[in-house]
């Protein structure tokens, strides 16, 4: 394959997930909860997100006139440029990546921060007092959570002993980190929900607290880029996952691509049942969890996953 | 029942309450009999402070307002038996101790339409007072803040005086010009200091934002004024009249009959239950006898529709927790239980099934075999709530604890149903003065002593555990007779004697055209509805409407509490506790 069909090819596919996954968690949830759910636009209302981005892209593209333009405009591409430029390290399968370089797991983190920029930037142009509130309570949620998620991939990193996504799939080839870390899995799970304000971390846009949060003043596609932007850091977290703890694309007689997306794709359920199923914290509660609870425990995991490793393997 | 002015202080009225007449001389007070026992004496606004604060005063006292308003006397036929009066303020007291109300009557002139204030004594006299000169012009002196409450600032007249006409039709039309558009959007401007709110302290600015009336979780139109510092509330004003419909004013015009109707729309969850305290204030004015089936089967369906109530209040519960699911299955539920109620009434959400006198139609055949199918299925369908909802750890974190108050701060704002149980007080009208057979039946009245968000939740679940025996008992011991009674205020009446001769002819035609005519007099009467205790208070002056209804709802109390119990908490918390309150806003505003 050529230089530039690969990513082409990954971009699309990608962005059509996205979209599609709307349908899935709407089709899934309503499963869960006694519902049909979207079931009428084509075989199992799979057309629904066709007919859906036709509304979305006719409805009226409004920017509120108490709202800095600028900064309101720019701030749901942020968002999809960020998660989309996470997906350039995955390796989905032998061969399949778009960028290789040493130091990706560092690009990952600092990439995952910069989407903060979007939805706190959102929050402010829009001026408006819901929007504020959704804001506040990501930069709060955000910056708690980061310090722990980088420090529980720390435990990853020391056992593949690189930064390197490939290298660490290779390193799993015998036994899945997920054998060795499994605190650490954990903790990245959360953070990675905290992350992508998945619930029951989505005090950013709490429906029954602050309206929508931070996108209360978004209409039309620019919505709709919060939106898919927030079903492609479902599926960001969820390959991450699958890379870091479940050995990536490896796994016997099926082909690699088709065991990555299966992973991944467990995953992404897996997201959806915790919507379904758990409330939602309070605000000041998460950030104890965050700086008590799970903060310590990540410096733990870390401290013994190094002592181990010297000790043993060193 | 008769109509005539007791005029005399007996023993029998002096042993109802003792102390008052030891402590006051005879001549302060000029008792009236109403049809419903309840002691009732005029007395002066000069003595008004005085007499309330010695009733809160006493051992077992009568510390709750439960209900103050007001009736404007001018057209009122049967008037001369009773104290000269343009306007009369009605101050209802509740001794929870007692199980006793107490009616205290305040006549007022035209020229002088003017009382002392009691907010000093009752909290929750503000919104009463409020509400009083809102729809009566009548002003309360050194009230705190007196202004409208369920019409807008703007609002030109008192529209429950007689004067004011009922319909639309009898104005000129209406028209928004752009003079009166820029007066109605200068009345909307938010000024915090209207609110009684400052706008920063020494270190920081407040920010005001505006929760509703239209929100997610404000179940209805509702609007709380909140002050922010950060997250943390420093002080929520609610603000209600948005579901304001007149429902006060419209039985003025209505039949007795045709009004039954529109109180199936005040507490628009609670069906039936509406009915009850309306059908059963006229009965007792009328003095209809109503047969043990009728009762059996009006206990029945108002139970019904309490685990409907409750049901939604669970589901939006844990909705505004953040809890996506629940409500799903609840209104699954929810389905399976109006078609019940449709098969029987023929309507699920307001059947208005309950008429003067009966029912409107016997039950039909199979009822028991749906009911009994339902009963069983439910009652295992609770256990798994139960699991998923209220023994779930973030549940528990986010509501116990939150919106906690006593019993006694319950009594001061006047709080009834499950919000008063769950401070541990044991005060369910079903026990304490059963009606419509309720003595009949075995059921607990579960209470808890935490009076937090949580306990008020897990209150209502054991509340439907409680109705579902009580849905039991009706099926296996309906008993047999006919499902309206033959008295001549039977609304409409049973028509198969009506062909026979003609008397019932005539009465027939002219309760169906005019419709019944109920004796005069006055009566009131309180039933523990779905969210607290709601009552019907009329007023018949011997024609075929009544002269005045008062309809004292649960959640107009329940809310005024919103601003003491939420203060310092977080936003999300004022959501818990809004969520807990269960109240509907069309049952606020009437």
């Amino acid at each position: 394959m050529t230089n530039w069909l690969t990513p082409l090819i990954i971009l699309i596919v990608l962005l059509l997930l996205g979209a599609w996954s709307t349908w899935l968690e709407r089709r899934v949830l309503s499963l869960w909860q006694d519902r049909l759910g979207p079931n009428r636009v084509g075989p199992f209302g799979l057309f629904q997100v066709i007919a859906d981005m036709i509304k979305i892209f006719t409805k009226e593209d409004w920017v509120p006139p108490f709202a800095d333009k600028t900064l309101f405009i720019i701030s749901p591409m942020i968002v999809m440029i960020m998660t989309l430029l996470g997906f350039a390290i995955i390796p989905f399968a032998p061969g399949i990546q778009i960028a290789q370089f040493d130091h990706a797991l560092l690009f990952l983190l600092a990439i995952s921060s910069l989407s903060v920029y979007s939805i706190m930037l959102a929050g402010f142009s829009s001026n408006s007092k819901y929007a504020l509130l959704g804001a506040m309570r990501t930069a709060a949620q955000m910056i708690s959570y980061e310090v722990f998620m980088g420090l529980a991939l720390m435990g990853v990193v020391i056992l593949a002993d690189d930064f390197s996504l490939s290298a660490i799939v290779e390193a799993q080839s015998n036994v899945w980190f997920i054998c060795y870390q499994p605190l650490g899995f954990v903790l990245f799970l959360i953070a990675g929900t905290a992350e992508i304000h998945r619930a029951p971390f989505d005090l950013p846009e709490a429906e029954t607290e602050i309206v929508a949060g931070f996108h209360t003043e978004y209409s039309s596609m620019k919505f709709g880029m919060f939106f898919i932007g927030e079903y492609l850091g479902v599926i960001l977290i969820s390959s991450l996952i699958t890379t870091l703890y479940f050995g990536g694309w490896q796994g016997p007689i099926l082909p690699p691509l088709l065991w990555f997306i299966l992973k991944t794709a467990f995953f992404i359920l897996f997201f959806i049942l915790l919507r379904a199923a758990i409330p939602r914290p309070r605000y000041d509660q998460l950030m104890i969890f965050s700086w008590y609870i799970l903060l310590p425990l990540s410096l733990l995991n870390l401290l013994i996953t190094g002592a181990v490793k010297l000790q043993f393997l060193g | 029942m008769s109509s005539e002015n007791n005029n005399k202080i007996d023993d029998t009225l002096k042993n109802k309450i003792p102390e008052l007449f030891a402590q006051f001389k005879n001549e302060y007070f000029t008792p009236q009999r109403t049809a419903d026992d309840i002691v009732t004496l005029w007395i002066t606004d000069k003595m008004l402070i005085a007499i309330l604060s010695f009733m809160k005063s006493i051992t077992e006292p009568f510390d709750m307002l439960y209900d103050l308003y007001a009736v404007d006397e001018r057209l009122r036929l049967d008037k001369q038996k009773l104290p000269v009066s343009h306007f009369t303020l009605v101050y209802q007291l509740l001794s929870i101790k007692r199980n006793q109300f107490i009616r205290f009557k305040v006549a007022l002139t035209e020229t002088q339409l003017q009382a002392p204030s009691i907010t000093h004594l009752f909290k929750n006299a503000n919104w009463y007072e409020r509400e009083a000169w809102d729809l009566f012009g009548i002003t309360f002196s050194d009230h705190p803040l007196l202004t409208r409450i369920l019409l807008p600032p703007t609002f030109k007249g008192h529209p429950l005086r007689k004067e004011f006409p009922c319909r639309a039709t009898e104005k000129d039309p209406f028209s928004l010009d752009e003079q009166k558009l820029q007066k109605e959007q200068n009345a909307l401007k938010f000024i915090p200091e209207q609110w009684g709110m400052k706008t920063s302290n020494n270190d920081n600015d407040y920010m005001f934002l505006n929760l509703g009336p239209n929100h997610p979780s404000v179940h209805g139109v509702f609007r709380i004024a909140l002050q922010l510092d950060g997250e943390r509330v420093i002080d929520a004003v609610p603000d209600i009249g948005f579901h304001h419909r007149g429902a006060e004013k419209i039985a003025e015009r209505q039949t007795w009959h045709g009004f039954i109707p529109y109180t199936d729309r005040i507490d628009y969850l609670g069906g039936v239950m509406n009915n009850f305290p309306y059908i059963l204030a006229i009965e007792m004015l009328a003095g209809i006898q109503i047969s043990e089936r009728i009762k059996c089967i009006r206990v029945m369906l108002s139970e019904c529709f309490r685990i409907l109530s409750h049901m939604l209040f669970f589901g939006t519960f844990a909705q505004d927790i953040g809890q996506l699911s629940p409500i799903f299955y609840i209104f699954t539920d929810r389905e399976k239980l109006f078609a019940i109620i449709e098969a029987i009434t023929g309507a699920r959400m307001h059947p208005s099934w309950f008429r003067i006198g009966g029912l409107a139609q016997d039950l039909p055949n199979g009822w028991d075999k749906m009911i009994l199918e339902f009963t069983e299925y439910f009652s295992k369908r609770l256990d798994e709530y139960e699991v998923m909802v209220m023994q779930n750890s973030i549940i528990k974190k986010r509501s116990i604890g939150i919106g906690k108050y006593t019993t006694q701060q319950a009594i001061n704002w006047g709080v009834t149903g499950p919000g008063l149980r769950a401070t541990g007080c044991d005060y369910d009208l079903r026990k304490q003065s059963p009606y419509s057979g309720y003595e009949n039946y075995e059921f607990d009245v579960p209470l808890d002593d935490q009076g937090d968000a949580y306990s008020r939740c897990k209150l209502r679940v054991e509340e439907m555990r409680q109705s579902i025996r009580i849905i039991k008992q009706c099926t296996n011991n309906m008993p047999q007779g006919p499902y309206k009674v033959e008295h001549p205020s039977t609304t409409p009446p049973i028509n198969k004697l009506s062909k026979n001769d003609i008397e019932t002819q005539i009465q027939h035609f002219l309760n169906a055209s005019w419709g019944a005519v109920m004796p005069n007099g006055e009566s009131s009467f309180a039933v523990e509805a779905t969210k607290g205790i709601n009552s019907y208070s009329i007023i018949s002056d011997g024609t075929s409407s009544s002269y005045r209804t008062r309809i004292r709802t649960p959640s107009f109390a329940h809310l005024q509490m919103i601003p003491e119990i939420s203060k310092g908490l977080m936003l999300a918390d004022l959501i818990v506790i809004i969520a807990s309150i269960d109240f509907v806003m069309a049952d606020v505003d009437r």
